[in-house]
This record gives structure tokens, C-alpha cells and sequence, in this order.
């Protein structure tokens, strides 16, 4: 599903430049739920932000779903994004100027989908995450928890293959966080590949395998015994 | 082009464009300023163009007024202060002399009463060949003018003013055929014209055939003035010249004598009309394009903020699939769309201010703007000047907005 290899990534500051990423070896497989864990600086989010094709690393081999990464154009990238890849973000990232359905249907927009499909597909996302009733409510009138369902529901209208998620909870109350985690997981039983930026030990444990970075490098990478988040809701 | 005719692609332009409305509407008004300006000074322009055209509408303005006066050097023997005579031979040599004389006009005319039944009153007698309708055209609204008969048969016939008309006659009443008598003269009436709104030299109001004046004022060969009408290719001011010096010889004036033939030279006047009003709208072109110019470029400042405002969100587009043609394209159709819907409500306004313009002072004979508007080729000019400045000010916030890395753009709080 996803393979790298070797990567590096170093950032300029100033006169000098810092070495974020130093050679990471990481190779995921369809249907596993990962959780990249590590301090601030330790170079998760450069790492998901390479995979997300978001930005570029600078040496190394990034294979998704048999597609050698390198080398995109702006426009090429962005054609991936949006065939590829699901993104969940820490703050939602909705556009608040547009309701919830417009949300959830503008990735099939940049698709190049009629109206119609995009309202019929739209819909029916928004219903799995159990907010089709809240459709036409613009992303003020919604809470956090529903924020991050809509969030979700963008990140699946495209149907992508790897969905990114940079700390899915972070900006959510722990209940809600498990509600989130528990809709995930469930994304995850119906075999979406997962691959999620986290800090806190207990959401990294609701996955299936840990990664853990420290300063550049892969320290751990453990499969662990999933806790279902089913059973705090 | 098809994205121009989908729902969506406005759809986004609408969001956009509304998410703060009254930015969106001061954005406009630089360039809804601008196209009202043009759109208004140009049709009042217009307008005053055609007051004057209306004026001078039935002069031919080719043409120079010459009169005799005093001289004012003594000359071949001739003291100075010699009243000069003009006469119907020097009408004659100056066409058969001077380059590119259309025709001259001898005239003649003096004081009279004049009488019809009851009603009476003093008016201005002209002499006149038929040739005057060339130089003057007259609009009849009844009968004919003076025709070659009538001079050659000394007839005595009239051709009166509506304005005439109205004094001495019974409202309604048929006057052709009708007498009306001219210092105790029969004279048959043959024709009546409109009133003319400019009046060069004594009023015009009654005309009677030359010869007849002649006869009745016992004017022998001597006129009083005469009209000198030049070739449209020809340079009035040249003309005018060349005749004054023809007359200086025939009456044995001193060349250098600027006094003895006095002139009114319509062409002259008439082209510092014109010359005005071309200024002014060279003026107005000016003014209106600069104006615009400037209500483009604010749009296009107000863009580069709203574009700096929606980093984030146009990080999270491009996250989501937008390549940056998409992105660009949206920023300039904004740009176009603002700059247009300004422009067509700058027109609409513009169009407005001539329309009450027109009830204000466009009205009856006198008006002073005739007819203020403008042509819908210059309105579609305007158009176009819209948009296509309106897509080059777009382009810089199009590149502006994607000119900063996703990543960088998702970054931004």
C-alpha cells in the first residue's frame, strides 16, 4: 500500500538547515490502522505532510499504491491528493462560509462531478457519520465533535485509499475524542488504511501498530493489541 | 470554457463574493465611479454636441458674412472714413475669382411694416435669391421659397416666418395665396418656415425676391451684405482672405485696410465649437479611463487582501484535490465578475443620470442637451475594457494565491 524508504528531509533556518527526517523506513499495507507518535520536533508531521504529498522530502523513495511519489508537479500533486488521500486535520479545516453538505462535496467538486452526484454522494457520507440532518447547518452552528465528523465525511467523499489523520482529537474533549476514534475504528473494520499523527497515548492505542519517532528516526514500531474505543462511549 | 456555464463555478463566486458584502460593495466603487463618469460626461457631451448641431444645423458652416463699412486709411486719393458700397458685381467677381467658392449670396434688407387686416407690426425685409436655401437651409412647413421666377419677374411674393405667421395671422388660417402688405404694398404669401434656432446676421424672418427689393427700395446694383459659402475641402479662413482682398481692389480700399469690409466668419466659430467639444471628450475619455483604471486596481488591491485572508482555506482546497489552474481561475473570475457587475451598474446609473438629464434640461427647442446619450458600441467598448482589465488585475492575486506552498498555507492561523 505505502512503502518508504530511506527518507530525508531537512528544513533551511537561516544560514543553517535542520535535519528533520533522517532516513525513515516505513512500509504500511492496506487495512492497518497506524499511529505515528513522538514529541513536537520529532518530525511526525513532516512525515505525514510527505505522505499527504504535501510537501516533498528531499532524498529517498515514497511508494503509494505502486505510484512512485517524487517529482510532482503542483498540478499532479494535486490530482493524488484527490484520488489518493483522505485528510483529517487537528482544527477540521472546514469552510465556514459553506454548509456541511458543500463541505463534504467539494473534494468530488475538484473531481469534476456533476451537481447532482455530488449532492446524492455527499449525503450518503454525511449520513455514515449520522449528521444528514445536518446537512445545510454552516460549520458555526455545529459542535466540535460534529466539526470533525463533517472533517471525516470530506475526507471519505472521495473514496481515497489512505486516510490522514494529524492529531484527529487534539482539539476535542475526551469524550468526544472517543466517539471520533470509535467512528474511525470503524472506518478501519471496513478495511480504510489509516494512518494517523498523534501525541496522546491512550488515542495511539486505539490503533493497531505504533510507530514512534524521536528526532528524525523510527525508535519503535510495535503492532499493539487494539483498544476499541466502543467501550468508553 | 465550459466551467463559464456551469452553476458551481458561480455558485463559488457567489460564496466568495458575499462572505463580506459590504467590502464586496465598496470594492465596486471605484469602478462603478468610473464607467458612470464616462458614460455620463460623454452622453452630456453628446448631448451638447447636438444642441449645437441642431443650432447650427441649418448653416451651411463653411461659409463667411461680409459687409462693407468705413475705411480707415486713405487710400488712391480717397480720404479716410469713405463709407463703401457693396455691390452685385462684387459678388460676382468674387465667384468667378476666389478658389473654391461654392456660391455667394448677395442680400439686401431694411425695415418694414407690415400689415395683414387688423393685425401689424415691424419686421425685418429680406432680399433674398433662392440660392439663400443652400447657405440657410429653410424648413418649409407650408408652400415653397423664392424661386427663379420670382426674381426674374419681380414678382411680388413673400415667403414668411411660422413666427410671422403667428402675429398676423388668425390662429389655423390659411395664409398661402393670402395678402399681406409691406409699407403699404401688396405681397402674395407662398410659403412659411420653421423658425430657425440660430440667426446669423439681422433676423430672418420675412424674404421677398431680390430684384423686388431692389425695385421697391430702389437699391439699384447695391447689396448689403452677402454670404460666401467655400467647398468643404476648401479653408473658409483662406476664402474669407481671398475675397476681402478682391473687394479692398474692386472698391479701391488700401490693402492693409481691416476696417472697410467687416466679417463673421461661421466656419471659424464653428470649428472652435467643434474643437471644444472634441477636447471635452477627449477629456472625458481620459478622465473615465483613469478613473477606471484606478477602480481596477483597487479591486484588484481588495482581491490580494481577501486572497491573503483565504490562505488557509486555499491550502485546505488544494489538501483536497483544487491544482492551482482551478484556484487561479476562481480568483480571476472574481475579479472579472466584481469588475463587471460594477461596471453594468455604472452604466445602468450612468444611463439613468442622462435620462434625467434629458427630462431636465433636454426638453422644447431651447434645450441645452439634445438628445444626451450614448452609443452601445461605446457601452460594449466599455464592456470589454472591463473585463479584460479586470482578468489582468485578477491575474496578480491568482498568483498571489498560489504562490504560497499547501503546506505553508495550511500552516497559517
Amino acid at each position: 500500500m505505502l512503502k518508504i524508504n530511506k527518507l530525508h528531509k531537512s528544513y533551511p533556518i537561516g544560514d543553517s538547515s535542520l535535519h528533520v527526517l533522517k532516513g525513515i523506513d516505513l512500509s504500511v499495507e492496506a487495512g492497518e490502522m497506524v499511529a505515528i507518535m513522538g514529541s513536537s520536533g520529532s518530525g511526525k508531521s513532516t512525515l505525514l505532510n510527505i505522505i499527504g504529498m504535501l510537501d516533498e522530502a528531499d532524498e529517498g523513495e515514497y511508494i503509494l499504491d505502486n505510484v512512485p511519489i517524487k517529482n510532482l508537479t503542483e498540478k499532479k500533486a494535486a490530482i493524488y491528493r484527490n484520488k489518493f488521500l483522505g485528510f483529517i486535520f487537528q482544527s477540521f479545516n472546514l469552510i465556514n462560509y459553506k454548509n456541511a453538505l458543500d463541505n463534504v462535496a467539494l473534494p468530488l467538486y475538484y473531481q469534476g462531478l456533476k451537481r447532482k452526484e455530488r449532492i446524492e454522494k455527499g449525503l450518503f457520507h454525511l449520513e455514515k457519520v449520522g449528521l444528514k440532518d445536518w446537512a445545510h447547518h454552516l460549520p458555526n452552528e455545529l459542535s466540535g465533535g460534529q466539526k470533525q465528523r463533517v472533517a471525516i465525511a470530506r475526507a471519505l467523499a472521495a473514496d481515497p485509499k489512505l486516510l490522514l489523520a494529524d492529531e484527529p482529537t487534539g482539539a476535542l474533549d475526551t469524550k468526544t475524542s472517543h466517539e471520533i476514534m470509535d467512528f474511525i475504528q470503524s472506518l478501519n473494520d471496513e478495511g480504510k488504511t489509516i494512518l494517523m499523527v498523534t501525541h496522546e497515548e491512550d488515542i495511539a492505542s486505539m490503533c493497531k501498530r505504533i510507530v514512534r519517532l524521536k528526532d528524525g528516526v523510527i525508535i519503535e514500531d510495535t503492532f499493539v493489541e487494539q483498544v476499541r474505543a466502543s467501550q468508553y462511549v | 470554457m465550459k466551467f463559464l456555464f456551469e452553476r458551481d463555478t458561480w455558485q463559488e463566486v457567489y460564496d466568495s463574493l458575499t462572505k463580506n458584502k459590504l467590502r464586496t460593495a465598496l470594492t465596486m466603487v471605484g469602478v462603478w465611479w468610473g464607467i458612470l463618469l464616462l458614460i455620463g460626461l460623454l452622453g452630456s457631451a453628446r448631448g451638447i454636441e447636438n444642441s449645437f448641431n441642431r443650432l447650427f444645423g441649418s448653416f451651411a458652416t463653411n461659409s463667411v458674412f461680409v459687409w462693407a463699412q468705413s475705411t480707415s486709411k486713405p487710400f488712391k486719393g480717397f480720404q479716410e472714413g469713405r463709407q463703401v458700397q457693396l455691390k452685385i458685381s462684387d459678388a460676382k467677381k468674387i465667384e468667378e475669382n476666389v478658389e473654391g467658392i461654392e456660391f455667394v449670396v448677395p442680400r439686401n434688407q431694411s425695415q418694414a411694416l407690415v400689415v395683414h387686416n387688423f393685425l401689424s407690426g415691424n419686421f425685418g425685409v429680406n432680399g433674398d435669391y433662392p440660392l439663400l436655401d443652400q447657405v440657410q437651409k429653410k424648413k418649409m412647413i407650408q408652400g415653397r421659397f423664392i424661386n427663379q421666377t420670382d426674381i426674374d419677374e419681380n414678382r411680388k411674393v413673400v415667403v414668411i416666418s411660422e413666427e410671422i405667421y403667428k402675429q398676423l395671422f388668425e390662429k389655423d388660417a390659411e395664409m398661402i395665396g393670402e395678402y399681406i402688405q409691406l409699407n403699404g404694398m401688396n405681397f402674395k404669401v407662398v410659403g412659411m418656415f420653421e423658425t430657425g434656432n440660430a440667426n446669423m446676421g439681422p433676423s430672418s424672418d420675412i424674404h421677398i425676391p431680390f430684384t423686388t427689393f431692389q425695385q421697391i427700395y430702389n437699391m439699384g446694383e447695391n447689396i448689403g451684405w452677402m454670404m460666401i459659402t467655400g467647398k468643404p475641402e476648401y479653408d473658409i479662413s483662406q476664402i474669407e482672405t481671398d475675397a476681402k482682398l478682391i473687394l479692398k481692389n474692386l472698391n479701391k480700399v488700401h490693402p492693409e485696410d481691416n476696417r472697410a469690409f467687416g466679417s463673421f466668419n461661421l466656419g471659424k466659430e464653428f470649428a472652435k465649437i467643434t474643437g471644444f467639444l472634441t477636447g471635452m471628450q477627449f477629456l472625458t475619455w481620459f478622465v473615465g479611463i483613469a478613473t477606471l483604471i484606478a477602480g481596477v486596481f483597487a479591486i484588484g488591491n481588495i482581491l490580494l487582501i481577501t486572497v491573503k485572508e483565504r490562505t488557509k482555506e486555499i491550502g485546505v482546497r488544494r489538501a483536497l484535490g483544487a491544482t492551482p489552474f482551478e484556484i487561479k481561475r476562481q480568483v480571476v473570475l472574481e475579479a472579472v465578475f466584481i469588475t463587471l457587475i460594477a461596471g453594468l451598474l455604472g452604466i445602468i446609473s450612468g444611463g439613468s443620470i442622462l435620462m434625467l438629464l434629458d427630462s431636465l434640461y433636454g426638453q422644447g427647442d431651447e434645450a441645452m442637451l439634445v438628445n444626451a446619450s450614448v452609443s452601445i458600441s461605446i457601452v460594449f467598448v466599455a464592456l470589454i475594457i472591463l473585463i479584460v482589465l479586470g482578468t489582468l488585475i485578477g491575474l496578480i492575486p491568482a498568483f498571489k494565491a498560489t504562490s504560497i506552498k499547501p503546506i505553508d498555507a495550511l500552516r497559517e492561523e
